[in-house]
């Protein structure tokens, strides 16, 4: 371990995967280190083995639950969302030879007590039972406003500015309900909580129609997902950073970040030596205790998720195999919505007739498990079930002054938008250039 | 009609036993004495013809280098309908590694897998510390298929792709993908493929309603 790094990465989760996967491309020499002996960090997915022995370090997984290695349990639910971002990296690095995708089934929406599917054009929701029938025209005009507008055509702005209104003013121009409005923020564009009304509605028009242009993509929902769970994109990209030069070392304690006396960055000590590299890039988990009395990360809130093993279909998704639940906050009296995520067997991440459903949310209180029970109240029995309560680390520095440039936790939201942005974010500070993705030459040898 | 199967391919074994020059003989039939580790070797097919009506299509998966500090991804391992796991004739504690390699399959690859045992640099049978007899009783022990190969003259190469082909199941529901079909196995929903852009490719999206 002599040699001299461009870059040291620490932490195999996806973010820090995708940034070692294209520094390597670029040319950069990278090692790559994990104190886990499996890839994924934070984000990984765990076989049964791996997840009793994380959450229930002294009982064995149940063998009525089927083979371990049929398992794929994801650690953070998120899906992918099909005209995002994520999709264009997978697409322009090409490592989407590596893995495949399948759709998923469902996009539903909690209003009153009952679930419905969240409607995604002016057709649908005509047809929604989520609004009664003078709502319905109302939502119909606003639908055709939002797929009509054209930036340079006036005409099409109906007295609207996107970029000075707020999406309060929108709303109040098309007169829609409470109701209907939090389906719109929380269900299709997205928003955690209600602090977007409020500011100018450009952000949202755009949110809204990636959601209604992943719909149109594939059909049945906004979402794609990964066969054999989640953990498999930070191996394809690890795979990609090793095929361009990136060195791979597993289950490697990281006992010290070594600093020189102005406080940059040297090297990374791991089992009494120490590897030296011009910058290293890592995942908070990294940097929490610092050994120069530097705070480098912060809490900015915590998350609380509850893994649940089901043996039957959600109730009331039309047993979907797998499905995305949102219950907006003002539903439940909350300020954060609460998410619920299914996969099933027809993903390869559990034995056959077993649903893997995540119930998530922000913590709000100190007892977050009870914030979670308008979720879990929706899964019908749950077999068995694995909840975590999770802070949510952001870096206090930009890493420019002393080359340690640190990712950000996962946060609650349901799909890898906000990924992708501190991965432009942190190649920015990293390089000094903008993230531009260019089409791979592949070596495809025939 | 003539059909094609596509298999997926991994290779194993110690660094510097030849697993990338094998697989550059198989499927470019070059040789380079003084190949680095593996590097940008992104993608490899090859074709094998194994009668006027069947090919068999091999996708090619090379360690990348994360065989040298234990960090191959479970991904590598999926899937794989066989492998070939190579060790440097003129080594024998590449035996020893390779046996490690094996048992690593047998735990984490699908239990039909092919495995394949390669002894390779043949062309320095002066300098061999593996004799034929050791390997191959190994190899019988398991259930493996067994050769010796050198990737620098070409000699047994052909033979071992072609010897791995035909013991391939082609009727294995698992394993008789035709080409372009999905990996999860008949009856599934079809998988969704990123690379079509919607409006680039000229036709309409596939809608699976």
């Amino acid at each position: 371990m002599d040699e001299e790094y461009d870059v040291i990465v620490l932490g195999t989760g996806l973010t820090e995967c995708i940034l070692s996967g294209l520094l390597s491309v670029e040319g950069k020499k990278v090692l790559h280190m994990d104190r886990n002996d499996y890839y994924g960090g934070d984000s990984a997915s765990l076989n049964l083995t791996q997840l009793y022995r994380q959450f229930r370090p002294d009982q064995a997984a149940p063998a009525e639950l089927g083979r371990d290695r049929d398992y794929a349990v994801d650690l953070v639910p998120k899906f992918i969302i099909a005209s995002g971002e994520l999709t264009k990296i997978l697409v322009h690095t090409d490592v989407t030879r590596y893995l495949e995708f399948k759709q998923i089934a469902g996009s539903f929406v909690y209003r009153d007590g009952k679930i419905s599917k969240v409607p995604s054009t002016e057709m649908e929701a005509v047809k929604s039972p989520l609004m009664g029938l003078f709502e319905k025209r109302r939502a119909k005009k606003f639908f055709e406003f939002l797929q009509g507008w054209r930036d340079d055509d006036p005409a099409t702005h109906q007295g609207l500015n996107l970029d000075n209104d707020s999406m309060k003013t929108v709303y109040e121009k098309f007169g829609l309900e409470p109701g209907t409005q939090d389906f719109i923020g929380h269900a299709m564009a997205l928003y955690l909580d209600d602090d977007y009304i409020t500011k100018p509605a450009r952000p949202t028009y755009d949110r809204i129609i990636l959601y209604t242009s992943s719909m149109a993509r594939y059909g049945k929902s906004p979402y794609i997902y990964p066969l054999y769970g989640l953990g498999e994109l930070p191996q394809s990209f690890a795979r990609l950073s090793a095929i361009y030069g990136g060195t791979y070392m597993l289950d490697k304690s990281i006992d010290k970040i070594v600093t020189n006396s102005d406080g940059k960055f040297v090297g990374v000590t791991s089992g009494g030596e120490t590897v030296k590299a011009k910058q290293v890039i890592g995942d908070p988990s990294y940097f929490s205790g610092s050994d120069d009395g530097k705070v480098r990360v912060l809490e900015e809130g915590k998350v609380v998720r509850a893994i649940c093993l089901l043996k039957h279909p959600i109730p009331g998704t039309d047993d979907s195999d797998s499905c995305q639940i949102i219950i907006p906050q003002n539903q439940v009296n909350r300020r954060n919505d609460i998410y619920v995520a299914m996969v099933s067997s027809t993903h390869n991440v559990c034995a056959k007739d077993i649903y893997v459903a995540i119930v998530s949310t922000i913590v709000e209180t100190d007892k977050p498990e009870l914030e979670i029970r308008p979720g879990l109240a929706l899964l019908g029995p749950i077999y068995d079930k694995f909840v975590s309560i999770t802070p949510i680390y952001t870096p206090t520095s930009s890493g420019k002054e002393d080359n340690v440039f640190i990712t950000r936790s996962y946060d609650a939201t349901s799909h890898f938008e906000t990924v992708v942005e501190d991965v432009q974010d942190v190649w920015k500070r990293v390089t000094g250039t903008d993230l531009v993705l260019k089409k791979r030459e592949v070596e495809v040898q025939e | 009609m003539s059909k094609q199967y596509q298999f997926k391919l991994v290779l194993l074994g110690e660094s510097a036993v030849g697993k990338s020059s094998l697989v550059l003989r198989f499927v470019k039939d070059q040789f380079d004495d003084y190949r680095e580790s593996t590097i940008g070797a992104a993608f490899l097919t090859q074709t094998v013809t194994l009668d006027d009506q069947t090919t068999v299509k091999f996708e090619i998966w090379d360690t990348a280098g994360q065989e040298r500090y234990k960090s191959l991804a479970p991904m590598y391992y999926r899937n794989a309908n066989c492998a070939v796991v190579v060790y440097d004739i003129t080594q024998s504690a590449s035996l020893e590694k390779a046996r490690t390699w094996i048992r690593e399959l047998q735990r984490q690859a699908d239990p039909s897998i092919v495995i394949a045992l390669c002894g390779n640099k043949l062309d320095l049978a002066a300098r061999r510390q593996v004799s034929q007899e050791e390997a191959k009783k190994y190899a019988d022990e398991e259930g493996l298929m067994w050769t010796e190969t050198s990737a620098k003259t070409g000699e047994g190469v052909t033979e071992i792709f072609t010897a791995i082909a035909q013991k391939l199941p082609l009727t294995a529901p698992s394993a008789t993908r035709a080409v372009g079909a999905g990996r999860a196995g008949p009856g599934a929903r079809p998988g969704v493929d990123l690379n079509k852009q919607p409006g680039t490719q000229g036709q309409p999206d596939a809608c699976n309603c």
